[in-house]
């Protein structure tokens, strides 16, 4: 089961950042999506700045790294087949970014409940114990996000194979 | 110069394309759409991460355009409650400073698209400020 949830998520990363201009206009990479977690990388660039002074990224884009990386983690802890919502968002900023590095999400999927789930995550620029910032979120299966998976499943036709497979089980 | 300033002249600020738009002492800051803000294209809905950050600027340009500040104010930590998809269409948000000590200040963000009264998000936060000093 876990495996095939694995082989489900393999499936679908190609799509779960590059499939959302907002991620691709960002620079965002997927490192890694697991049954419940998801990791990714937001590139240091000189576009992302948000002070020309200091030259630390943007919170904003820190943001938005963790809202996606938040998502994927909620999707994948889900069980891959339910498009999720954000209810909410929370945010805390330890430390600046070092200029000059790469910032990388790693959220979590701690619980879910329903259609509910609920995500930690930390982000940080090369060392995980000492984070830039923490994110704690919850998500819902919602109709609009349904439907949008409904539409997914009928354009990716071949690849959404594994998703009626799992659905079987 | 304009008490923006600080916000006109962020790479990333620009980069998403936010405009200020004020009229005596209300200021609503603007985000224009364009196909890179899209997070879901099968929704369709704006990404977010862009609503939330979005959102972050009005903060701060809020605080920029009441107190003379010596650098842009940075989040110390923010809190966005996603009310409704946001359409791939344009983005408003007004920020409302709720309290605003010496080097902390509290502020509240409403975004929406066609009715004010229906926001799409919200937000608020605290963020450390540093005022000018005369000296």
């Amino acid at each position: 089961m876990a495996d095939e949830l694995q082989t489900l998520l393999d499936t679908l990363a190609p799509l779960l950042v590059d499939g959302s201009p907002h991620a691709v206009a960002l620079g965002f990479r997927l490192e890694r999506i697991e049954p419940g977690i998801a990791e990714m990388r937001a590139p240091y660039r000189d576009d992302l700045i948000g002070d020309p002074d200091t030259r630390v990224l943007h919170g904003g884009v820190v943001t938005a790294l963790l809202d996606h990386a938040c998502g994927l983690a909620a999707f994948a802890g889900l069980g891959g087949k339910d498009a999720t919502a954000t209810l909410d968002l929370r945010l805390d900023y330890m430390r600046p970014a070092e200029p000059g590095r790469d910032v990388v999400a790693i959220a979590r999927c701690i619980r879910t409940s329903g259609l509910f789930a609920f995500v930690s995550a930390i982000a940080h620029d090369g060392d995980e114990t000492d984070p830039v910032a923490t994110a704690a979120a919850a998500f819902m299966v919602s109709r609009v996000s349904q439907e949008a998976a409904e539409k997914a499943r009928r354009a990716f036709g071949k690849s959404a194979t594994p998703i009626s497979k799992v659905e079987e089980e | 110069m304009s008490p923006l300033e600080p916000l006109l002249s962020s790479p990333y600020v620009r980069m998403m394309g936010v405009r200020f738009d004020g009229h005596g002492d209300e200021l609503t800051a603007i985000l224009p759409y364009t196909e890179a803000l899209v997070g879901n294209p099968l929704i369709p809905a704006l990404h977010g991460g862009a609503i939330g950050a979005f959102m972050e600027i009005a903060a701060s340009a809020a605080l920029l355009a009441g107190t003379r500040l010596a650098a842009l104010p940075k989040p110390i930590d923010v809190s966005v409650d996603y009310l409704r998809p946001a359409r791939p269409q344009d983005v408003y948000a007004r920020g409302i400073i709720t309290r605003q000590g010496a080097r902390v200040a509290n502020v509240r963000v409403e975004a929406w698209q066609d009715r004010r009264a229906a926001p799409v998000a919200a937000l608020h936060g605290h963020f450390l400020i540093k005022p000018e000093t005369d000296a």
